[in-house]
């Protein structure tokens, strides 16, 4: 058997977790030598149960091993274990570092900066727009943008940095092989072009509860820096937060209004000292030094559009405005109003997120 | 001896001739009554032989038979009572034969030989009209409704004693006059309720004036309390005013529904039914053992508002299709077919999600699959059927609070007339009166587009990701907008306007 098929055997024992295959390692130092010890040894290991023994025992099977792993080599998924020099840099300088990674696609690049950006899965409107354009802005300066490839942000988050073919990485809290929620099937395939799908758990293995504050540190600990789009009080992005300070990284967050409920836990960052992004620039100027090239507005330049248009647009933010509000600040009838709205929805200015709401287009 | 007197039943909402004869020969005294009877029918033997008896007029021991004709088609109902005590008492000699012609009878008895109200009693006497009868003799208490027909002489009567009488010349009876004009004209302008008491939602009302203009369907989408009901509530007062032949058409299908009050002739008002949405397939296109119009009958002409649309059984809502399409409704039977018209506006209200509060997210904690799940509840046929879709937004305190001032119903009831005199004169040579009834053959002749609005929608369409029926009916509620404006061709603002209302495409569906 093979280096690998040997770390393909110690991850993949029943119950066998992180930790108790660090005390085996700690004992025998490579997955090989543990394999071909007999179990005696194991018995000065405390951390091990009787049934914990006989799993070992009964999985060094060495023809079902290897046919396993080349199950999964067949599948398209690498294998890539703390030995390996693929394995990022970042991740073998966090608390507890998986042993190995399942990946589809690419791995981070060391040498590039990476960010996590992260928020709820029941996001608002705004939060999705905020979210698909920082990420794209991001992806564009180059940083390599990580998330969890969940429902709500961390799904537009890939999708922002996907529209302009930037690379992006999604970590799974389920097996590889396992697209969860089945609704970013399309994502998952996309970003292991530029990007990557990565995971700690093996074929098969489902969605459970438990593997995602795991896989949460492993978002925080490929990044540079976490960005917290939208989270409530108690949120999971905020564990992910929690890891990341422990990680060493630096927190951004977006700030939201006092009672909106999906900010409080983003303002309560703020308030602990996470800085305050307002645009792409707050976390791009952290990255690269020298940052100017990247300096750009916030609204499309707005010279070109008629005096109504201008009014109708200045009114609009990332906050979906219903027709009736912009009805009333600007003071236009409904009719005039639907033609203003549809020549710069026409024109790419503004954007209906929902029936009759409107958001302008940075 | 032989006697021939005339009743008519209802079939659909139009009445049908049935002529009642008896026949008293000697033999083992027996009353038989033929003529494929409903079982309703069958038990008048009972009422009319008492009610006679209670009336004071006695029945020799004879061999008594009545035939019901035309003895093909199943009769139902109790308004042969009375016909049948007339028969029989004209052949036992009681009234003069010739006393009975071109004379109607309907009529319930009871068994003290009252005479009690039925259902269907306008199309009926409608009918008898057309058929050449020239007085009717009905209950008193559906004399008004009767009176209806004017031309006909209506009796109204409340006990078999009168009846004789009347007919034997014994007594003098008028035939009941109804004022149509003052019928109409003390209900002009007597509506409880205004579109002035909503505050705020212009984009509703406006898409609502538009709907009604060109009677197209519209669905409002909003949390609850937004006024989506209220507004609903207050679109038959925006439409014009009922006229006769409209109101009449209406009254007769209430009258077959027995929803006519006592003293009510005619249905003045545009009808506006919002039935419950646990409401069955039956009750709301019609049907039954003996076939009754259901709710979508009863708004004819008028409004059927479906609360809480996808709370609604699908199999309830899809029955919708063909009506809407075809404007009326036919149902068919072991006894045979029935048509009910159901030319309504259908209003359907919703909730953005199973709270109610999306996109609220301060109160609404339901992921974008549950919202997407309750969306997709109704079904994509019948939403293809509705031409004016809108979001209502939560009415603030600030909108509460100003006084702004708010356009009557009267306003826009102008308009609305003016809008559908314009498609009434473009459609005069046509079988249709409204843009929403536009087929998209007819569409291409009657909503032509410029160069620029050509070069709009075309920009919309590949943008806006939108299908052939989208299309179709931008252009419909295109040219609405237009004929509000009394415009001839479809301009870059009303293509605008009407885009804004587009129905819910898929794509807002998803993200």
């Amino acid at each position: 058997m093979k280096n690998k098929e040997y770390w393909f055997w110690l991850c993949n024992i029943h119950n066998i977790g992180l930790k108790k295959i660090q005390a085996i390692l700690d004992l025998y130092e490579t997955p090989e030598r543990a394999f071909h010890e007999s179990e005696k040894g194991l018995e000065c290991l405390n951390i091990l149960t009787d049934a914990d023994r006989l799993m070992i025992r009964k999985s060094k099977d060495s023809a079902k091993i290897q046919e396993n792993y080349a199950k999964v080599l067949d599948k398209g998924i690498y294998f890539v274990t703390k030995e390996d020099s693929e394995y990022p840099d970042k991740l073998r300088n966090i608390y507890n570092p998986p042993h190995a990674l399942y990946v589809r696609g690419n791995l981070p690049k060391n040498q590039i900066g990476s960010i996590a950006v992260i928020g709820a899965r029941n996001c608002s409107e705004y939060g999705r727009e905020v979210s698909k354009y920082i990420a794209s802005e991001l992806a564009k300066a180059g940083l390599q943008v990580i998330s969890g490839l969940a429902r709500g942000i961390d799904g537009y988050a890939h999708q922002g940095a996907l529209a302009v073919e930037g690379s992006t990485y999604g970590v799974l809290g389920c097996g590889i092989d396992i697209c969860y929620p089945v609704e970013n099937f399309l994502l998952y395939m996309d970003m292991q072009k530029e990007g990557g799908v990565i995971s700690e758990y093996g074929i098969g293995v489902n969605p459970n509860a438990g593997n995602f504050p795991m896989r949460n540190r492993i978002i925080s600990g490929m990044s540079d820096g976490i960005l917290v789009i939208e989270a409530k009080e108690k949120s999971g992005s905020l564990i992910t937060v929690d890891l990341g300070l422990e990680q060493g990284k630096n927190i951004y967050a977006l700030p939201g209004r006092i009672n909106d409920r999906l900010s409080t836990g983003c303002n309560n960052l703020i308030k602990m000292g996470a800085k305050l992004v307002t645009e792409p620039k707050d976390i791009l100027e952290d990255f690269f030094l020298n940052y100017e090239k990247f300096e750009m507005d916030t609204k499309k330049n707005d010279k070109l559009l008629e005096t109504h248009e201008k009014m109708v647009y200045d009114s609009l933010s990332f906050y979906p405005k219903h027709m009736n509000e912009i009805a009333g600040e600007t003071n236009f009838c409904i009719y005039e109003l639907s033609e203003i709205l549809l020549s710069l929805e026409l024109k790419n200015y503004i954007k209906q997120v929902r029936k009759n709401y409107y958001v302008c287009i940075p | 001896m032989f006697s021939k007197a005339y009743s008519a039943s209802v079939n659909g909402i139009d009445g049908m001739i049935v002529s009642v004869e008896a026949d008293v020969s000697d033999g083992l005294p027996m009353f038989d009554l033929v003529g494929y009877l409903g079982s309703e029918v069958r038990e008048a033997r009972e009422r009319v032989r008492i009610s006679l008896k209670n009336s004071g007029y006695h029945l020799p021991p004879k061999r008594i038979t009545v035939n019901l004709s035309p003895a093909d088609i199943r009769k139902e109902g109790t308004a042969f009572d009375l016909p049948i005590a007339i028969a029989i008492l004209t052949a036992f000699g009681y009234i003069p034969q010739k006393n009975l012609a071109h004379t109607l009878f309907i009529g319930e008895l009871s068994l003290n030989g009252d005479i009690n109200k039925v259902n269907g009693v306008l199309p009926i006497v409608y009918t008898a009209l057309k058929q050449g009868f020239t007085r009717c003799i009905i209950p008193a208490g559906n004399v008004k409704e009767g009176a209806v027909v004017q031309e006909m002489d209506v009796y109204g009567v409340s006990c078999l004693k009168d009846v004789i009488e009347f007919l034997n010349n014994d007594s003098l009876l008028e035939p009941y006059f109804l004022d149509m004009d003052e019928l109409f004209s003390n209900h002009r302008g007597k509506e409880d309720i205004d579109f002035s008491d909503v505050t705020g939602q212009e984009l509703a009302k406006r898409a609502i004036e538009v709907g009604a203009s060109g009677m197209h369907n519209i669905l409002m989408v909003g949390p609850p309390g937004a006024g989506k009901t209220m507004l609903a509530k207050r679109i038959p007062t925006i439409m014009p005013e009922l006229s006769f032949e409209e109101s009449l058409e209406i009254s007769k299908i209430y009258s077959v529904s027995g929803l006519l009050d006592n003293n009510q002739s005619l249905i003045l008002k545009r009808p506006f039914r919002s039935p419950h949405h646990t409401i069955t397939s039956t009750a709301l296109t019609g049907g039954g053992r003996t076939p009754m119009p259901g709710e979508i009958s009863l708004a004819h002409l008028g409004v059927l508002f479906l609360d809480e649309f996808p709370e609604f059984n699908r199999n309830t809502i899809e029955i919708l299709r063909q009506p809407l399409e075809e404007n009326e409704i036919t149902i068919t039977r072991l006894q045979g077919t029935f048509r009910y018209p159901a030319n309504c506006m259908l209003v359907a209200a919703m909730n953005p999600c199973s709270c109610g509060h999306y996109p609220n997210r301060n109160k609404c904690n339901c992921s974008p699959n549950q919202v997407k799940r309750y969306l997709g509840k109704i079904s994509r046929p019948l939403l293809d059927r509705i031409d004016i879709c809108i979001e209502t937004l939560q009415v603030n305190y600030k909108d509460l609070e100003e006084k702004k001032v708010t356009e009557t119903s009267k306003d826009i009831r102008a308009r609305v007339m003016k809008a559908r005199e314009v498609q009434m004169s473009r459609y005069c040579n046509e079988n249709f009166n409204y843009n929403s009834q536009l087929t998209p053959k007819s569409i291409s002749k009657y909503c032509k587009l410029g160069k620029k609005e050509q070069i709009l929608i075309e920009k919309a369409f590949t943008k806006m990701n939108l299908s052939a029926r989208a299309y179709h009916r931008i252009l419909k509620v295109a040219r609405t907008i237009a004929d509000l404006e009394n415009a001839d061709d479809i301009s870059i603002k009303h293509l605008s306007e009407a885009i804004c209302y587009r129905s819910l495409d898929k794509k807002y569906w998803e993200e």
